[in-house]
Order: structure tokens, then sequence, then C-alpha cells
């Protein structure tokens, strides 16, 4: 068959770190092709350098027999190569035709340039009777499922007459049988000449609906299955395999009792998911999983951002209620959140207003804070953390990352945690500092706090924790003892193997 | 004191300047013991839209707040009798209960603050319109309060104790915005509310009682700025008060995005509005074109502090 892209030796490089490492893969016209990865395999990027978004550092790109070294967004569209986003780009205030024809309206009355929602609707009907759509051009979008919504940006794809779209994580909030109608559509794109790159985590859609799979581990397409070597198996085997390196230190003692424990604990994010996990007083739990998998939903349940959905939880021993972050704080159960900037610091406050914040009543006397007390605290958090900065007047904001988590970490610090839970800690942080963060987690576990550590980087969870927990969908699909470790285990309960396998037979 | 602030000061001084040069009543001990008075009646209120400015919100009923207040006030001492001190009692809880109802339909309704006090502003018009038939409110002839009209309306040693009011208020509330868990609180909710949530902070109790600290100092201006116009006619009095507030709180280096902005530059952003209807008086330009120069000397002072950012910015990277 004829080939559509063909994409070699493409390389890109961010600052020390290879994002992509020469790789090369194919598409032909009307063929399916599945793309996986780990989290942070290269995939994203990727795709920005095949939407034009990120220019590559080497590598040719071919479309249609024309090769580019690298693509603007203007001629990915020409070109006819298409996204269908995890996140949605749709305007949720216009109708289904108003968004598939976004900045193409058919107009009428000459120079006055009337929108003629008519011929729009009229246009956008054949293309969504294509995909087997079941409502109407005229509704308004926030009016349609998430996977109706989809079906509406693949029309758009269809309206700018794609060859080829590519589908990120299509069906990761889809229902069984949305996630059924979508894989139809992409027969339907095949058999019309259409080209798909599927990507996505649940291995098993992979399966059903590629033929081929391209497999990328740090940057490079380690594998290009064919037929009968599509197999979840496969792609998993060749989806890890490299060499961790260890940077686990081993707890002092120990874990000793549960310090919080979840029972059928359910968020809003996922309301049917139920989660049952235990924290151990001095140890060091992993939670691993998707990105999307609702981990960080389950942290903020735990501080008490969001209420819980159902279940209960103990903190030693007794039943604890968490309506508001302050109940959650009161007993020192700390979230250190994902977003630094954004929900861990005020970033234009000092070093040392930040500390205090959560505690701040503490540092007052008669309700005026005592400045000296104050920043004698954070003097103090500043030696024991190491913190590199001109002076604890310094604003947040100005420090580099390791350092601006450092001090989202010292707020907490100052008032003796027994829960913490971290998310994602070393995300964006430079080698060095991670080290520092893993010792001084390591330090804390010691002293009898339980941490959750969340983390999506393999390295980290695997070199940290003392046990791991694996999320899946909302639930936690395993826990993994030091002894069972593997790439290979967390990854199988990542994407739901068992799950899948049990629901298979 | 800031570089805005210090900005801000030099800027009073030298516009003080010219004008006395120009014209040398602008220093006669009438002219400034009248001016000061005005600072003071407008300095209360604009005290009270800075807390809700820096909480990252906005009170666009002042002036209507200050006018069904002010009518109700005068009724309950001149028509009803009720002993002046209670009276006043009453008004500023009355303040602080219509700042409550904000506060409660931001934070719990989910509402935005500009439609919220923009209808607060529509409602407490119209009520004290009706509530005084559309007549003029004032006292009857030959009642008279000396205590009261002393202590509000009246000087010591030429100062209006309107003046002194101001500073009072002022001070107290510099010491709460500047010094205390509460003020604390109020910036990091208006620079970043989510980071505050985070850190265990009631963000919403924190934002409700801005509103009812702004409604309570405006009532207390109300009544001020009642015995000092002695009668008041409810379609027009304290209109476009809230925008002046507005004003010295945005010149003082309140950012209408919140989390900024201290109470010497209200201080002075006040000051400087008063010295500039001030100049329009003294200096012989038509009284219509009033508003004209006040909007563009606010303009200028923004525009003039955005190019100093911006200079400071490049020149240190």
């Amino acid at each position: 068959m004829h080939k559509f892209l063909e994409v070699r030796g493409l390389t890109k490089r961010y600052g020390s770190t290879v994002a992509l490492r020469n790789v090369d893969f194919e598409v032909s016209q009307g063929e399916a092709l599945g793309l996986v990865g780990e989290n942070g395999a290269g995939k994203s990027t990727l795709m920005k350098v095949l939407g034009g978004v990120v220019a590559p550092d080497a590598g040719t790109i071919t479309i249609a027999d024309r090769s580019h070294d690298k693509l603007t967004v203007q001629q990915s569209m020409a070109s006819g190569i298409a996204f269908v986003h995890q996140e949605l780009n749709l305007f949720e205030n216009l109708t289904a035709a108003a968004n598939i024809f976004i900045g193409r309206e058919a107009t009428r009355g000459g120079p006055l340039r009337l929108l003629d929602d008519r011929t729009l609707a009229a246009r956008a009907k054949p293309l969504l009777a294509q995909l087997g759509a079941d409502f109407s051009p005229e509704i308004m979008v926030e009016d349609l499922s998430l996977a109706q919504r989809q079906m509406v940006e693949i029309a758009k794809a269809l309206s700018l007459e794609a060859r080829l779209v590519i589908m990120d994580e299509p069906t990761s909030s889809l229902t069984q049988s949305e996630t059924e109608r979508l894989l139809e559509t992409i027969r339907k794109l095949s058999a019309s000449g259409v080209a798909t790159i599927f990507i996505s985590h649940r291995l098993g859609e992979v399966k059903q609906c590629c033929s081929r799979v391209a497999v990328l581990r740090d940057g490079e397409t380690v594998a290009m299955l064919k037929g009968k070597d599509v197999t979840p198996e496969n792609m998993i085997r060749h989806m890890i395999g490299r060499d961790l390196k260890s940077v686990y230190r081993a707890p002092a003692q120990a874990a000793g009792e549960d310090m919080l424990a979840m029972t059928g604990l359910r968020t809003a994010y996922r309301p049917l998911s139920e989660v049952n996990l235990a924290l151990r007083a001095g140890e060091i739990l992993g939670l691993a999983g998707l990105v999307g998998s609702g981990r960080t939903e389950l942290a903020r349940v735990i501080a008490g951002i969001e209420p819980a959905l159902g279940g209960s939880m103990r903190f030693a021993g007794k039943e604890l209620v968490v309506a508001a972050p302050s109940d959650a704080i009161a007993r020192g159960i700390y979230l250190v959140p994902e977003d630094r900037k954004g929900a861990g610091l005020v970033l234009d406050f000092p070093i040392a207003q930040n500390v205090t914040m959560p505690d701040l009543k503490r540092y007052a006397r008669h309700l005026l804070v005592d400045a000296r007390l104050e920043s004698h605290t954070a003097n103090a958090q500043k030696e024991s953390l190491d913190l590199r900065c001109s002076s604890v007047a310094q604003a947040a904001g100005e420090l580099s990352g390791g350092n601006q988590q450092k001090v989202a970490l010292a707020k907490w610090l100052a008032m003796s945690p027994k829960v913490l839970v971290m998310d994602e800690p070393t995300r964006g942080i430079d080698v060095g500092a991670k080290d520092e963060i893993y010792r001084i987690m390591r330090q804390l576990a010691d002293s009898g706090v339980a941490i959750l550590m969340i983390s999506s980087d393999m390295e980290e969870v695997i070199g940290v924790s003392d046990r791991i927990a694996v999320m899946h969908e909302g639930r936690i699909a395993g826990i993994l003892s030091r002894g069972e470790f593997s790439e290979e285990r967390i990854l199988a309960l990542a994407v739901g193997r068992h799950a899948q396998q049990e629901a298979a037979a | 004191m800031n570089r805005k602030d210090l900005g801000l000061l030099v800027l009073i001084l030298v516009v003080g300047t010219i004008v006395a040069i120009i014209n040398p009543r602008f220093l006669s001990p009438i002219n400034l013991s009248n001016t000061a008075n005005l600072i003071g009646l407008f300095g209360l209120f604009s005290l009270a839209q800075a807390f809700v400015i820096i909480s990252g919100g906005i009170e666009l009923s002042s002036g209507s707040v200050i006018a069904l207040l002010g009518v109700i006030f005068l009724d309950l001492v001149a028509a009803a009798g009720v002993p002046w001190p209670l009276a006043a009692l009453l008004i500023v809880a009355l303040g602080g209960i219509l700042g409550l109802c904000h506060g409660f339909l931001i934070t719990r309704m989910g509402l935005q603050p500009f439609v919220v006090t923009l209808c607060g502003l529509l409602i407490y018009r119209g009520v004290a319109r009706y509530y005084t038939d559309d007549a003029t409110a004032g006292f009857p002839f030959g009642a008279s309060f000396p205590w009261l009209e002393w202590l509000v309306a009246g000087r010591s040693f030429g100062v209006p104790h309107s003046l002194v009011a101001f500073i009072l208020a002022a001070v107290a509330l510099a010491i709460l915005l500047h010094k205390s868990v509460y003020g604390r609180y109020l910036y990091a909710v208006g620079k970043n509310e989510m980071a505050a949530r985070y850190s265990g902070i009631n963000t919403r109790l924190v934002i409700a009682s801005a509103y009812v600290l702004c409604g309570a100092l405006t009532a207390a201006a109300a009544i001020f700025i009642a015995m000092y116009t002695r009668s008041i006619s409810p379609s027009s009095h304290g209109n476009f008060y809230e925008l002046y507030a507005i004003a010295a709180a945005v010149l003082g280096g309140c950012s209408l995005r919140g989390g900024e902005g201290s109470i010497l530059g209200v201080v002075l952003g006040t000051i400087l509005l008063q010295v500039l209807q001030n100049l329009v008086n003294l200096l012989g330009i038509p009284s219509s074109l009033n508003f004209a120069v006040m909007g563009t000397v606010i303009l200028l002072g923004v525009l003039a502090d955005q190019q100093v950012m911006a200079y400071r910015k490049r020149s240190r990277l």
C-alpha cells in the first residue's frame, strides 16, 4: 500500500535530555498504527513534531512523497494531518457544526459576512453521518457526551480533508460501549483511506484496532510489531527493559502501624471506583499509575481539598473526617501538591512567609505576626534543607525549581508531619536536587512519618519506595513489596492487564 | 515605604508646590482645613474599598450604601429620636450586614463580585429614594445635636475630626493589614487563592470578612458624610463615590487582580485625588472638567508606573 507518512531519524533534544532519538516509522494510507510507550517515552514530543509545534534537531518527515526537515503548524494541517487530543479543543458554547467549521464559516449577505448556520449544519451532517454519529449538527457541544465530542473533533479533521488522524489517549475517559464505537469509527476511517495513529495505554484496544504497533522507549522506536506479534505481553516487554540505577536508601527500621487507612474511598473523578489503601508509619509508599489514573484526585481527597464521595478513612486507629484542608492539617496530614507554582506556593511572597503560611497563628502574638520568629523558623528550615537563596526574604518565585520544591516542603516540615503526601515531588527538578529530596524523604520516614509518594517516574518509584501501590482507573490494582518490584509488574498493573484478561475470559 | 508610595508622595508634593506657586490661596488655613476634611471623608471608604480589592474583589455599591445608610441615620436621629450613639452603632452594624450579604453571595453562591456589588449599587440607591419618597432628608429646623456635631463634623486646633478619624482608622487598618495574621491571609488569598486553600486557610471566610469590614467602615463614613452635608438628596448623594475609592486604591498601588497594595498607598492616593479636585477649583479650570483632570492624572500615573516596572524588569535581565 502507498505510504502516506514516513519518519526517518527524527531526533529532538531539550538541553541535555534527549526526548527523541533516531525515531523511524511509517504509516500507509488507511492504516491504523498503534503507538505505545511509558509516561515520558517521547510520545508527546513526537506528536508535537508532527503537528509542527516543535522543530526536530535532525531527521526527515516525508508526507505524501514530499520531504521536510521540519513542519510548521500550517504545513502539518495542509498536508492532511489532524489531531484529536486528550483534552478536547472544542468551544462548548458553540454548536457541533460551528466547531467543525471554526475559522472557515460559511457566510451570506455578501460584505455583511453574516453566519450561514443552515449551510454549516448541512455540510456537517454528512461528516457526522460518516462516523455514525447519532446527534444533530445543531446541538450545543456542552450537551454532548465525551465520546460524542470526540466525534465532533474527528468530523472536524475530516472536514479539513485529513489523511491522517492522530488520536492521543482517545479512550481514556470513555465507557466500554463508547470505546467500541470509537474503534468502529477508526475502522470506518481506514475503509475510506484515512490513516490513524492510535496512542493508548490500553493495550487491549491497541491490539483490537491496529495491525502494526510502534513501541517507543526513552525516545527511541525499539520495536515495530506486526500481525500476530501485536500482543499486550509483547508491547509491555518492549516498553520496559532499561537498567534502572538504584537510588534506594534502606529504612532504619521496619515499617510501623497503619497511620492512615482508606476503606472504600471514592472520588468525584472516578465515582464508581473504590480505593483501599493503608499508609504505615516510617514507610515510603510509592503510588504508581498512568497519568489520569486518579492518583492526584486521591491525594486531594486525603488533604481535604475535595470532599470524598464515599468511604472512610482512619488516622492512627481513629475515624477521620476531612471536610476542609484545615481538618487534615490539624492532624498532621499534609499535601505537597503537584502544581508547585499554582497550589504549593505564593510565588510573590518571600520564602519566610510561604514557610509559615499554614501555621501562621503560631507565629503571632495577640494576632500580630512576629516577623523575627517567622524568619527564625524559615532560617532553620533553610539550614536543614540546604535551601539556596540570598535570604529568606527573597521571593519564592525567584528560586530554581528544586529550591521552590524545598520551600513547598519546608512549609510542612516546620510543623512536624505525621502523614506526608507528595505528588510528583521531583518533577522538573535537576538530578542533584532530586537526590536531596529523596534523602529528606527517607529522613522523615525514619522519624516515623508515613509518606505517600505519587510519581510517574519509574526510576523514582522503584528506586525510592519501600512498597508500591499501582493505581488503574481509580482503583488500587495491586500492591508490590520491595522484593516484587519490577517495571514489568508495575506496568502490567498500571495498564490493567489483570482486569482486562479477566474481562476477556 | 516602598517605591510606589514614594513616587506617589513625590507626585503629591510636586502638584502641591505648583498649585501653591500659581495660587498661594492653596496654602491658606481655610483651604487646607477644607481639603483635609474632604480627605478624611473620602479616605474612610477608600480604605474600606482597598481591603476588598486586595482580596481580589471589587465593591461597587459604596456610594449607594453611603446614601441609604445616610438617610436612615438622619431619620433615626432626627425623626425617630433614637439616641445618636445607638443609631451610629446600628448603622455600622447594618453596613457590616450588607457586606456579609455580599460576601455570602460571592463565596457561597459563587457569584462574581462585580455582579453582586453592581446589583447592590442599584438596589440600595432605589431603596434610599423610596425610603425618603425621593425627598431630601435632613434635620428639622432648630434641631441640634451638639455632641454628635462636634465629634464628627467639628475641629480641634483647626484639624477637622473627619481627618482625625481617617488617620486613626488608617493606623489601625495598617496594623491589621500589614502586621496581623488576618492581613497576611488576605494578601495570600488575593494573590493565589489555591495555594492559600492548600495551606489550610479558610479562604471563603477571609474573603467574606473583607466585605464585612468594608461595609462597616463605609457605614461609618456614611455617618461622617451625612453630618457634613447635613441634608441628603437620595438620588445624588454619594454618586460615583465608589469610583473615587477605586481610583484612590489603584493610584495607591492596589492591583485589581488582588494581593497587592498598602494602606499608606491608599492614603496617598486619596490625598492626591483631593488635591487634584482642589487644583481644578483654585486654578480656575472649568469645574465641568473635574472628572477629566482626575481621569487623565490617574491614567498617566498608572502608565508611568507600568513603564518604570517594565524598564526595571528589562534592566535586571
